[in-house]
């Protein structure tokens, strides 16, 4: 890890003062379990880390009826498993963050740093970028150890997979977030929030170098139905292969609106629009609910080693829908 | 509890050793003699002191005695206990938060003491494997992984134990099930999770989820 200066405000506008116009120059800390990571592959190295635990402001869960739930970006994934309402109303999130298998990181872990969490992929790990080729210019990735990549949203050059677990079910519960800077305070849904970098020097979210997620909004559940499935290849702590988060909800038996996103599928929390919007008018059984499945992955472009996972994503969809549905885990 | 190192005195002997075999070593080290930097405030004048990235007095509070060491704010609180403190029940392996030997407690909740910086967690409760014991009398989870043979070459036990111990601190009537899943943080080459889940039923306030009559090897 290379040596960096350390500060630790209280307020927001003291921690937007200390971050700098680039990534070199500052790095926000929370939980620090992905951060540490990566700085002890010099897959960052900022001159200085900024210390945002101690800002109250983006501390801590609160629910309103009226408007929804509030979660601060520092708040842990404990908080949120723990959390009543969000047991009650928001079972896709509970699930979601219950599948990241370690009491240790749900414990210090926070909400914020699921979503800004950097890629998994083994060879961003390794210092090849979201790009990875060797000498001769060959991709790394397509010819390589793909098993875990992207079989959809994978067009463009990056295939690695969004690594957030909390990204899915926010983007199917409609949730927006703030982000701070010393401009002020912008707010966008979390769908708008990920992005597929077109080179290197993006990042795989819209936040800049001066900016910190303070906050996520979700609006008040009502009738909305929601769920998260994941299918895993073991028990302990370790990314999901595919998952799926839905939300729906239902007039008199059928579906009004519907929300379909998969997780660790796509560079980004992957939106099935046209799978849900298929999904509307219809009841929910077995049928409906494998149909959903199936458009869900309807374009998928599996790479050499991982065309099983489109079987996942798929059951993974129609299990969410179920579960919303007829509850159960 | 063995008495921690004193890192000046450490660092100005490392200075006489170095400068006699060596000229370049000198200049290596008078970074090492320079001691800690005095806090200075952001250029930007945000009004947060901005300390490092030399080494700086970091205080932290383990299994209740505060120690005050000289360390860089890139220090993780895992290289702190061992290598300052020489509490090394601790075990570093994974390095990345993956596989839970490293595991403490900070403020009673369970850690990877590797991703975490020391600077961090000053002013908090950090509670290490070697506070767990009274005396000689064992903490009941780690008199439960000796009745249970809950460990094989012991290196993840350190971490095991913590851990059962934060696990158990909040669900103190688990289901095996609920074991299995609660203990997810944490990694055994040797596969002797049947001994640990066992363990931890054990320590359970009801003991009701023993695992006798499951058949150990199929649990």
């Amino acid at each position: 890890m290379k040596a960096f200066e350390y500060a630790s405000p209280t307020t927001k506008e003291q921690a937007i003062r200390l971050l700098g116009a680039q990534w070199e120059e500052a790095e926000v800390l929370a939980g620090g379990t992905d951060l540490l990571s990566l700085m002890k592959t010099f897959g960052t190295t900022p001159k200085r880390v900024v210390d945002i635990q101690g800002i109250r402001e983006f501390q801590g869960i609160d629910y309103i009826s009226s408007s929804g739930l509030r979660l601060g970006a520092l708040a842990t994934l404990s908080e949120l498993i723990d959390h009543p309402v969000a047991q009650r109303d928001y079972p896709s999130l509970v699930q979601a963050a219950g599948g990241v298998r370690s009491q240790q990181i749900q414990s210090f872990g926070t909400i914020g740093g699921d979503l800004c969490q950097r890629p998994r992929c083994w060879y961003f790990r390794n210092g090849f970028g979201y790009f990875p080729k060797d000498a001769s210019g060959q991709d790394l990735v397509r010819q390589g150890e793909n098993q875990y990549h992207a079989i959809l949203g994978n067009s463009g050059e990056a295939a690695f997979v969004s690594a957030s677990s909390l990204g899915p079910p926010l983007i199917a519960l409609g949730a927006t977030l703030r982000i701070v800077s010393k401009d002020g305070s912008r707010e966008l849904p979390v769908a708008e929030f990920f992005r597929i970098p077109q080179q290197e020097s993006d990042r795989e979210t819209i936040l800049n170098s001066g900016e910190i997620l303070g906050e996520i909004h979700i609006p008040p559940a009502g009738q909305m139905l929601n769920a998260t499935y994941e299918v895993r290849e073991k028990e302990a702590l370790d990314w999901p292969l595919a998952t799926a988060s839905v939300a729906l909800k239902l007039s008199e038996g059928t579906v009004e609106q519907a929300r379909i996103v998969l997780g660790h599928v796509a560079p980004v929390p992957w939106n099935a629009v046209q799978a849900a919007k298929d999904l509307v008018g219809k009841s929910i059984d077995e049928g409906t609910a494998a149909e959903a499945g199936a458009a869900a992955v309807a374009g998928a472009t599996p790479l050499s080693r991982n065309g099983y996972k489109v079987q996942l994503a798929r059951v993974a969809v129609k299990r969410a829908i179920l579960n919303a549905v007829m509850g159960g885990a | 509890m063995p008495k921690p190192k004193e890192p000046e005195a450490k660092g100005a002997l490392e200075v006489s050793r170095r400068g006699f075999l060596s000229g370049a070593g000198a200049v290596i080290s008078s970074s090492l003699v320079a001691g800690t930097e005095a806090l200075r405030a952001a250029p930007e004048s945000s009004g947060t002191p901005v300390v490092g990235p030399g080494k700086v007095d970091i205080t932290l509070k383990v299994n209740g005695t505060e120690r005050t060491l000289a360390l860089e704010p890139r220090i993780t609180l895992l290289d702190a206990l061992r290598f300052q403190l020489e509490l090394t029940g601790a075990k570093k392996v994974c390095d990345r938060g993956t596989c839970g030997a490293c595991t403490v407690a900070i403020d009673g909740k369970p850690a990877y003491a590797c991703s975490v910086l020391a600077i961090q967690v000053q002013g908090k409760d950090i509670r290490t494997v070697e506070g767990l014991a009274q005396g000689d009398r064992l903490h009941p989870i780690q008199q439960a992984f000796v009745d249970n043979d809950a460990q094989q070459c012991g290196y993840c036990t350190p971490g095991f134990v913590m851990a059962c111990k934060a696990f158990l601190d909040k669900n103190p009537n688990p289901t095996l099930d609920q074991v299995r899943t609660g203990l997810g943080g944490n990694l055994c080459r040797c596969g002797t999770y049947v001994g640990v889940a066992q363990a931890v039923l054990q320590s359970s306030e009801s003991q009701t989820g023993s695992l006798v009559g499951e058949g150990r090897n199929h649990a």
